[in-house]
């Protein structure tokens, strides 16, 4: 009965007490959690100040017009640009159908059987697993047998990392789709397939879309991968069969030589994948907040 | 189209019972979510355009009644029913049941109105294309008819292309009617189709049931028994998954036999 005397309006001092302790741990715990904060911005924002420092001195016309050049003369990141472009969009074309149809499968018609189940299991660890293991793997059933790098090894690597994060947004997207809304559509006699297609599937396309976009997000910036598929290229090479220079090995190799230059184009490459991977992240939060809201 | 045969008009013989020309007959009806027994021994005739209303309290079993006549019930693994519901001269819960086809001919409208993501004209040409193949000039015909058949026409006719997301509550339930109307199903099971609208739709809505009923056999599910007595030819009282009473409207409202069924109507109880 203690508890109905302290919340009637006069407190008495030993409520009052309570009250006071009340508000000093809470202010305590503020304090706390907005120092946790701070310290996580305060090491975001330093690596975005000097990434942008160091990266726009490396911004110039000759960036996106000339290849990248050995050490101690003119160059540009234009092979590793385009070949980065090339790889990403493969292996976004590739993951994509398979990543929307087994989440398609896993929501609609796998559901709780224990095939969706381990199938799910399976994509979780796929969606954790380590990048370097996935660029090994591609590297042993791929690169080794065929005995050379490629764009082709490349895509495939980025793709096996894309599919689970596209599996999984896709089916947590049509899980939010009301089961009224699917049983209207069965309602006038659809087959499923039809249901899903042109029904369930659009009514959260935009949240779909938004999965593909940050995946494409996250492979767009993924190095270990690449460095055991696609390698790397000095030259402009549009051949999908043979090594294609990329953005993050490039970065990788240029980072770490002792060459000046070198190490600016590496700095201009990962300001340029920064700003991919922010535009990426903006177009999905639009997209998806437009889906939403309609 | 086959509507044009006469009928008597149902008010004629609205005392007798069962319903003179039965669209739906259904017998010893019983059905299981898992292992709960949500109706049972359910034996009843739906009248061949008549409007059978489906009252009782909540959890009687009347919307499960509703959703067993189109199978919608075989969507989710766990759910049966055993006994007879014979339709054109088939029992649809004949595990060979072509679903589909049952529920073209047996169209639903439901509680809260579920315009499909695209627009207007789309969400009714969306069912008409399932099963028939119509030049679009047809298609704009079907449409058109559907909608005013719906009461919809005047108000949508400047706006087909807008999507059917953006229409008011009471405009997106006609829109679902107009479709479930659009594919020319011999019967329309309604699941409460006015509990989410307000007063002005509501009365737009029955007068429709009354219109419809001229060509179609319309079954509602209805919590408001001023509204199963305005629109009904006959009315079905459940109670625990069990028909306490079936008759005319009139005679169930008026000198209902049970006294459960006249507790719940007068409002003593439910």
């Amino acid at each position: 009965m203690i508890t109905t005397a302290a919340a009637t309006a006069t407190p008495t001092p030993a409520s009052a007490a309570l009250y006071r302790r009340r508000l000093r741990t809470n202010r305590i715990n503020l304090v706390l959690s907005m120092a946790a904060m701070a310290f996580g911005m305060i090491f975001l924002l330093w690596i975005l100040v000097i990434l942008f420092g160091k990266g726009f001195a490396a911004l110039s016309p000759t960036l996106f017009t000339q290849t990248t050049p050995p050490p101690g003369s003119e160059g540009g990141l234009a092979n590793a640009i385009f070949g980065s472009i090339v790889i990403v969009a493969a292996a976004t074309f590739i993951s994509t159908p398979i990543g929307i149809m087994a989440g398609i499968y896993l929501a609609e018609f796998g559901k709780d059987g224990w095939i969706a189940r381990v199938t799910r299991f399976i994509n979780d660890i796929l969606l954790s697993a380590p990048s370097i293991v996935i660029g090994l793997f591609v590297y042993t059933v791929y690169v080794a047998p065929v005995q050379h790098f490629s764009g082709w090894a490349g895509s495939i690597a980025l793709a096996l990392i894309a599919v689970p994060v596209v599996v999984r947004t896709t089916e947590n997207m049509l899980h939010l789709v009301p089961a009224s809304l699917r049983e209207a559509a069965v309602a006038l006699g659809a087959p499923m397939w039809k249901v899903i297609l042109m029904v369930t599937l659009r009514a959260v396309r935009g949240g779909v879309v938004t999965g593909i976009l940050l995946a494409v997000a996250r492979i767009s910036g993924e190095t270990a991968p690449l460095l055991f598929t696609a390698l790397n290229n000095q030259f402009w090479s549009g051949d999908m069969n043979a090594p294609m220079a990329n953005l993050p090995v490039v970065i990788f190799q240029f980072a770490m030589s002792p060459y000046e230059d070198w190490k600016t184009l590496a700095w201009g490459a990962a300001l340029l994948i920064t700003l991919t991977v922010l535009v990426l992240n903006i177009l999905a939060r639009t997209l998806f907040h437009q889906s939403a809201t309609r | 189209m086959a509507f044009q045969t006469v009928v008597p008009r149902p008010e004629a013989q609205a005392q007798s019972l069962p319903p003179a020309a039965p669209k739906m007959s259904i017998r010893k009806l019983d059905f299981y979510y898992g292992k709960f027994q949500g109706l049972k021994d359910i034996n009843l005739d739906i009248g061949e355009r008549q409007v059978t209303a489906f009252i009782g309290p909540s959890g009687c079993g009347k919307s499960t009644l509703l959703r067993t006549l189109n199978r919608m019930y075989s969507l989710y693994p766990g759910q049966r029913a055993v006994g007879e519901i014979m339709f054109n001269g088939h029992n649809i819960l004949h595990s060979r049941t072509d679903l589909n086809m049952l529920r073209a001919k047996v169209g639903m409208v439901f509680q809260k109105p579920t315009p499909f993501p695209m627009s207007i004209y789309d969400n009714i040409a969306f069912g008409v294309s399932l099963y028939e193949t119509l030049s679009s000039r047809q298609m704009d015909e079907r449409v058109e008819w559907a909608l005013t058949k719906a009461a919809m026409w005047d108000e949508a006719k400047d706006k087909l292309k807008q999507s059917g997301m953006a229409l008011s509550g009471g405009q997106q339930q006609r829109l679902c009617i107009a479709r479930a109307v659009a594919v020319q199903p011999e019967m329309l099971l309604l699941d409460e189709p006015t509990s989410a609208l307000d007063p002005i739709s509501t009365a737009k809505i029955e007068e429709l049931i009354t219109e419809l009923k001229q060509d179609y056999t319309v079954a509602i599910v209805t919590h408001n028994m001023q509204q199963a007595a305005r629109v009904s030819d006959y009315t079905a009282y459940m109670y625990l998954g069990e028909l306490i009473e079936f008759g005319a409207t009139d005679a169930i409202f008026v000198k209902p036999k049970r006294r459960e069924t006249e507790d719940y109507i007068t409002g003593r109880f439910g």
